[in-house]
């Protein structure tokens, strides 16, 4: 057999890899577009409208409609931009996107190259998009874009801990980082009977990763405009569209193959486990879109502050409880019981300190309520005294 | 003035450039609510100091008003503050009543009183829907625009036009009330209601937004008093003066409405105070077509041309954002001589400089989305 000696793979081998990108970047474009036709739909029903509609039925044909736009566009790259920073820093966030869902399983078998480090090297592809954000700030020579980029790079890089923290209790569970055998691992019960709190911690963390509502800070429209992407037009700037929404998708399939169960489900077996691993990662995908419809976005300290103070122990804690649990090989509940203390933790704190001055609420109410009855006498004093 | 600046900050190491940055906001910012302009020092994301500048929409309304006849300037106040149209429709005819000393028959006061609450409503709607988007939420908006929406249509029925309508006229109104207005309004009430209370509900006591809107900003009931603040602003901050109630004209003294006040003066009494309002707007519109008069509305000076009497003459109402001054000087001729208005926006707005010191950028928007400026109304 031929082999190519610094890959150490033989040449089919090489073509079965080349195949397998190829399909599996189709699959992720096909992905991304039902993503931006599901999104504006979504949305579209939670505020009462009705999204696309003229395109096609159902408006199914939007998101080939709005490609077809974006690449028609005017490719504009600034005078003043550093030219090779500026072309650079799309593809640089592009290729992590995709880099990642080399390794993710959508079942046993449709793996483009199965790692054992997997979740390893996952983790390690989902900071280097990070770099392309700076870059991509830093490069269009744009203020707006200069601030959206170190913003970028500090929430990122935050919420990368947490997220480090909770894979780590996950491959504890698992007794190892094959994404594979973690699911295999969720053959009796799913991750999120026993870990919870790393359910909830995962998936914040991702939605801050990925910047979605309420953590769209680093390219928060009403203050910087679209920070990094502020200068991007065209294709350009389709192609962070595209990235951003593979890195949402990686984030709810990772939920997915963490949390939920991967591909197991009743009924289902084999390759068509695929359906689902895509029902679920599209379940928690809804809840992004259902998140965005509702909140309104944090500011840049309270992010931190939230990060820092909150996501950082609590993720220790994860793994802290994981590694009591397996030590003393105390049943599955108490580890239940122990991550469900933490996500109370986290509800108080929530509640309380960062993003709560919801005690604020009742304050509010009862001093309103009291200027109002104050009001109400000095009135009734004034009509009895006339 | 850049380098003065650069000059006078202190930096932190000795002989190194300042940490401070330059950033140029608007007038092509989608958050500073038309062609607002504000030139800010920013430390990192702090704000160090800031220079608004403005008269992009400059149109010289004041000085065309002097070049039309009474009736043809009302077209002109329907474009000051382009959201409230009415209100100020209602401020300028009834500045040259109160110069002509003319009656104005009891329907048409009535219908006035509809339309500018109605307006009020519309424009609070707005200022929902802005605050929402500049605080990142984007639901809130759409079934704002949605009560917007069902304002305006009612507004078409009545005068012909969304926005501009063009339908007061000095000593009455253009036209009477379309024939099924008692209809068209009972029915749209409730759904009104319904979209103030549904933005309402998702948006004023939701946690992130009170993190993000309260004391951020915060005004003084002295300092409040002190930049000639009025309206929604000076009543966040817990002055209790509505000209409605203050000096009631038209025909307010009929109608028993509260006026919702503010505690803390903070950007999030500002929204809670409008959000109150609008629901205030509801009672004395509710009020109002129970009271409203069969009869006439047509101005008793019939077709002639408005001639006021020599002399001056300075009306207040008020406006969804405030005090909204009209003075009239006339010279007896059948166009006013001189015509200056005193925009509640444009006072509301000096304080910016006062208000955004020393705080985040990002809490910039949302301190000048609660202003609720005009840009029509500041820079007329």
């Amino acid at each position: 057999m031929l082999s190519i000696p610094i890959l150490g793979v033989s040449l089919a081998d090489f073509g079965w890899i080349v195949l397998g990108l190829m399909a599996m970047f189709g699959a992720l474009s096909g992905i991304v577009l039902s993503l931006t036709w599901l999104e504006r739909k979504v949305l579209g029903r939670l505020q009462r409208r009705l999204g696309p509609t003229r395109t096609g039925p159902m408006g199914l044909l939007q998101p080939i409609a709005d490609s077809i736009k974006l690449i028609l566009k005017e490719d504009i790259v600034p005078s003043s931009s550093e030219k090779a920073v500026f072309w650079a820093a799309p593809l640089i966030v592009v290729i992590s996107a995709f880099m990642i869902w080399v390794t993710i399983p959508g079942t046993h078998a449709a793996v483009v190259k199965n790692l054992d480090l997997g979740l390893f090297y996952i983790i390690a592809f989902a900071v280097v998009g990070i770099l392309g954000l700076v870059l991509a700030g830093w490069g269009s020579a744009n203020k707006y874009g200069t601030l959206g980029g170190l913003r970028a790079a500090a929430q990122l890089i935050s919420y990368e801990i947490p997220i480090i923290m909770v894979v780590v209790s996950v491959a504890m569970l698992a007794e190892s980082l094959d994404i594979r055998e973690v699911v295999n691992g969720q053959s009796s019960y799913p991750y999120l009977a026993v870990q919870p709190l790393g359910l909830v911690i995962f998936f914040i963390a991702g939605l801050a990763e990925v910047g979605r509502t309420p953590f769209d800070i680093y390219f928060a429209e009403s203050e910087i405009v679209g920070g990094p992407f502020i200068e991007y037009s065209g294709a350009h700037w389709s192609v962070f569209f595209l990235a951003e929404y593979i890195n949402t998708f990686a984030i709810a399939a990772l939920v997915a193959l963490l949390f939920i169960g991967g591909w197991a489900g009743p009924w289902l077996s084999g390759n068509w486990g695929i359906v689902w691993f895509l029902i679920k990662a599209y379940g928690v995908v809804l809840v992004i879109f259902w998140i965005r419809g509702t909140l309104p976005r944090l500011r840049i300290d309270q992010l931190m502050a939230f990060a820092w103070k909150v996501m950082v122990p609590l993720s220790f804690l994860t793994v802290v409880i994981t590694a009591i649990y397996q030590f003393y090989d105390w049943p599955a509940w108490t580890l239940t019981i122990m991550s469900l203390v933490g996500l109370v933790a986290v509800a108080i704190i929530i509640f309380r300190k960062m993003v709560g001055p919801a005690n604020q609420v009742a304050e509010v109410w009862a001093r309103q309520q009291a200027l109002r009855a104050q009001t109400a006498a000095t009135e009734q004093r004034t009509t009895t005294g006339q | 003035m850049a380098e003065e600046r650069a000059q006078q900050s202190s930096s932190p190491v000795a002989g190194a450039e300042p940490v401070e940055m330059l950033l140029n906001m608007g007038p092509q910012h989608p958050s500073t609510h038309g062609v607002f302009r504000m030139v800010l020092w920013v430390d990192g994301e702090k704000i160090v100091d800031l220079e608004p500048h403005i008269g992009y929409l400059h149109r010289g309304s004041e000085k065309l008003c002097e070049g039309e006849q009474y009736n043809q300037v009302i077209t002109l106040f329907d474009r000051m503050d382009y959201i409230a149209n009415f209100n100020n429709e209602m401020a300028y005819c009834m500045a040259v009543e109160k110069l002509m000393g003319l009656e104005v028959p009891e329907r048409a006061e009535y219908a006035r009183v509809i339309l500018c609450e109605l307006n009020r409503i519309a424009s609070h709607l707005l200022f929902v829907a802005t605050m929402g988007l500049d605080a990142g939420a984007m639901t809130p908006s759409m079934f704002c625009f949605r009560g917007r929406e069902r304002i305006q249509s009612l507004f078409e029925a009545v005068s012909g036009a969304r926005m501009m309508h063009n339908y007061f006229r000095i000593g009455g109104l253009k036209e009477d009330l379309p024939e099924n207005f008692n209809q068209l309004l009972t029915d749209l009430l409730p759904l009104i209601h319904e979209d103030v209370e549904e933005s309402d509900k998702l948006l004023t006591f939701n946690e992130i937004f009170l993190a993000r809107l309260k004391d951020v900003g915060v005004m003084s009931a002295e300092d409040a008093i002190d930049f000639g603040f009025t309206g929604p602003c000076l009543r966040a901050s817990g002055v209790n003066y509505d000209l409605r109630k203050a000096m009631p004209y038209s025909v307010y003294d009929r109608f028993d409405f509260d006026v919702p006040l503010g505690l803390d003066g903070d950007s999030w009494d500002r929204h809670y105070v409008r959000v109150q309002e609008m629901y205030e707007s509801l009672k004395i519109i509710q009020q109002a077509l129970e009271q409203m008069p069969e009869g006439n509305v047509a101005s008793s000076l019939g077709r002639r041309l408005v001639r006021p009497p020599k002399g001056e003459v300075f009306m207040r109402a008020e406006n969804p954002r405030g005090d909204f001054g009209v003075y009239l000087v006339s010279d007896g001729t059948d166009k006013p001589y001189r015509v200056k208005i005193r925009p509640p926006s444009f006072c509301n707005l000096s304080a910016i400089k006062h208000l955004l010191k020393g705080i985040w950028l990002a809490d910039s928007v949302v301190v000048l989305g609660s202003l609720d400026i005009v840009l029509g109304e500041v820079d007329r």
